[in-house]
């Protein structure tokens, strides 16, 4: 089965447990993580993950509205996006 | 694929911070299949089509909107020139009829703005294109979401001016009878207009299209702006360098988006309109951007320049990004949609007359323009015909939306409310056009369309 790969992109300022959290969340929906990277940029936190969602029954609204609980809670904003859109932005 | 956290954020921070949308998705509709001879039939054919495939168009842009994170701020509907559809029916207020069904479909689907009540009349006009130009001011009175438009003047045809001499009368009339003239806001002249432009009020299905075409417009002066703004000290060889790399990255992003759409939709895709389309937020000026690149006021001198260095880089990096770029792709110059524009008007540094030289480089006319309401019908009429010209002679499309807002006066404030704006009227020569326009006829094609 082909692979249904998804940027969650967290941005906020630095706590413990928000990998923790995000990564309990979608193991709870059988979603895998593929990649995961984190930095500081511009005075913030930063963290990218991209995972398949192939054997999941999430769909990406269902994911973020899950992920907006922990988005209020710790007080960060994330985005739930596909990846095709970042292929078609940035290669050629 | 592995991707770096750099450009992962860079796409995030486009619609989180920059004002990044897919401004519009419209759905080109042709409705001559739709003719019949029953009026009521017609209607019924016509509401069905528009309402069905509208209300298509908004669930699975929704759904494309969910996937990839970015707004897509309004989806509409074009459909084939209303003259061409009526030219069979023999009611005298057919045009108004299909108006209203277009209105009420439009409505039923939650379609804001359905495009296409115009006529083609560079050359001449039929009974039918007649009958729709006198229709005007009562259908955009009495409709909210149809939007019009009419083709006067082409290269190869050259300009009717008998068409321009009755649009001066015209739109006072739709001025006369809606609120701050806003009528005219939903009414746009053309030259060389494109048959696959996605934008408003201009937006229509053209004949040589077939059945369905899903255009796709993006938007990123708050994009742009962004990257002007860090590169602040480079010359503009390099500016126009950075500009183009950002470009190629949001029209990607729009043919993405139109491809997937329209394929869901099973309809063929159509083009990409790569035009920077300003909105009223602050951040998302065209204005803003020439400013940001050194001009200390839109309108001063410098303005024309440097606009016409950004729509080239803005081109060239869109022609890298997109087989399909089409519909109007210049820039949209709108006074009272632009913030920055509407500041500059304000200042005094931006007169029509400068309006109209930032047309010839590049943006697509004199745009969303409150003029005072006592101008005269022939003075409206020439304001046209000198912005068209431009058109006519440089084969490019250039078109005119003026508002002579009734009761106002050069300098008065008006708001037209939401994303139309607010601006301040501005002054027109008050020297006579009356002879010339009156003169009438059509003004030949130019030399250079002669090219068989």
């Amino acid at each position: 089965m082909s692979k249904y790969l998804v940027f969650i992109t967290v941005i906020g300022k630095d706590r413990k447990g928000i990998i923790a959290r995000i990564s309990n969340e979608v193991y709870n929906h059988n979603i895998n993580i593929e990649d995961l990277n984190q930095k500081v940029m511009e005075g913030y936190f930063v963290m990218t993950m991209l995972v398949d969602m192939s054997d999941s029954r999430m769909t990406i609204p269902e994911l973020k509205k899950e992920l907006s609980e922990i988005e209020k809670e710790m007080g960060l904003s994330i985005q739930v996006q596909h990846e095709d859109i970042f292929k078609a932005m940035h290669r050629v | 694929m592995e991707y770096s956290i750099e450009e992962v954020m860079e796409t995030v921070k486009m619609t989180l911070y920059h004002n990044f949308d897919i401004r519009t998705v419209t759905l080109g509709i042709n409705l001559k299949d739709c003719i019949h001879s029953d009026i009521k039939v017609f209607k019924s054919n016509v509401y069905d089509r528009v309402a069905g495939y509208g209300k298509k168009l908004v669930s699975e842009a929704e759904k494309l909107e969910e996937k990839y994170g970015i707004p897509i701020t309004n989806k509409r509907i074009s459909v084939t020139p209303v003259s061409l559809i009526v030219e069979a029916c023999a009611e005298e207020d057919a045009p108004l009829q299909i108006a209203k069904t277009l209105d009420r479909a439009a409505k039923d689907a939650g379609i804001d703005f359905i495009g296409g009540y115009g006529a083609l009349v560079q050359k001449g006009m039929t009974r039918a294109d007649a009958k729709l130009i006198d229709s005007l001011p009562e259908v955009l009175a009495n409709t909210e979401r149809v939007c019009a438009f009419l083709n006067v003047a082409s290269t190869v045809s050259g300009m009717n001016m008998d068409a321009v001499i009755r649009l001066g009368n015209t739109i006072k009339d739709i001025a006369n009878r809606t609120k701050n003239g806003i009528g005219c806001t939903k009414f746009a002249v053309f030259a060389n207009a494109p048959e696959d432009n996605p934008f408003m009020a201009g937006a229509f299905h053209g004949v040589g299209e077939p059945d369905f075409s899903l255009n796709i417009g993006i938007s990123g002066p708050g994009v742009v702006r962004s990257v002007v703004e860090k590169n602040r000290e480079c010359d503009l060889t390099a500016l126009s360098e950075v500009i183009k790399r950002t470009t190629f990255k949001i029209t990607r992003a729009g043919e993405l988006i139109g491809r997937e759409l329209a394929s869901n939709m099973n309809v063929p895709f159509g083009i990409v309109d790569i035009s920077l389309a300003s909105t009223t937020k602050v951040g998302d000026s065209v204005a803003g951007i020439v400013e940001l690149m050194g001009v200390e006021k839109m309108g001063a001198p410098g303005s024309t320049a440097a606009l016409a260095l950004l729509i080239d880089a803005v081109k060239k990096g869109g022609a890298m990004a997109s087989g399909n770029v089409g519909g109007l792709s210049g820039t949209f110059i709108p006074v009272s949609e632009d913030s920055g524009m509407n500041s500059a008007v304000k200042a005094g540094a931006l007169s029509i007359e400068k309006l109209e030289a930032l047309t010839a480089v590049c943006s697509v006319g004199l745009d969303m323009i409150a003029i005072p309401g006592d101008t005269p019908a022939e003075t409206i009429s020439a304001i046209i015909a000198d912005e068209l010209s431009i058109g006519v002679v440089n084969s490019k499309t250039t078109g005119v939306r003026l508002i002579p807002v009734p009761g106002k006066y050069a300098g008065d404030y008006v708001n037209f409310g939401g994303l139309l704006g607010e601006t301040y009227v501005m002054n027109v020569s008050t020297f006579s056009s009356r002879d010339f326009i009156l003169r009438g006829g059509r003004m030949p094609s130019p030399i250079t369309s002669m090219r068989n």
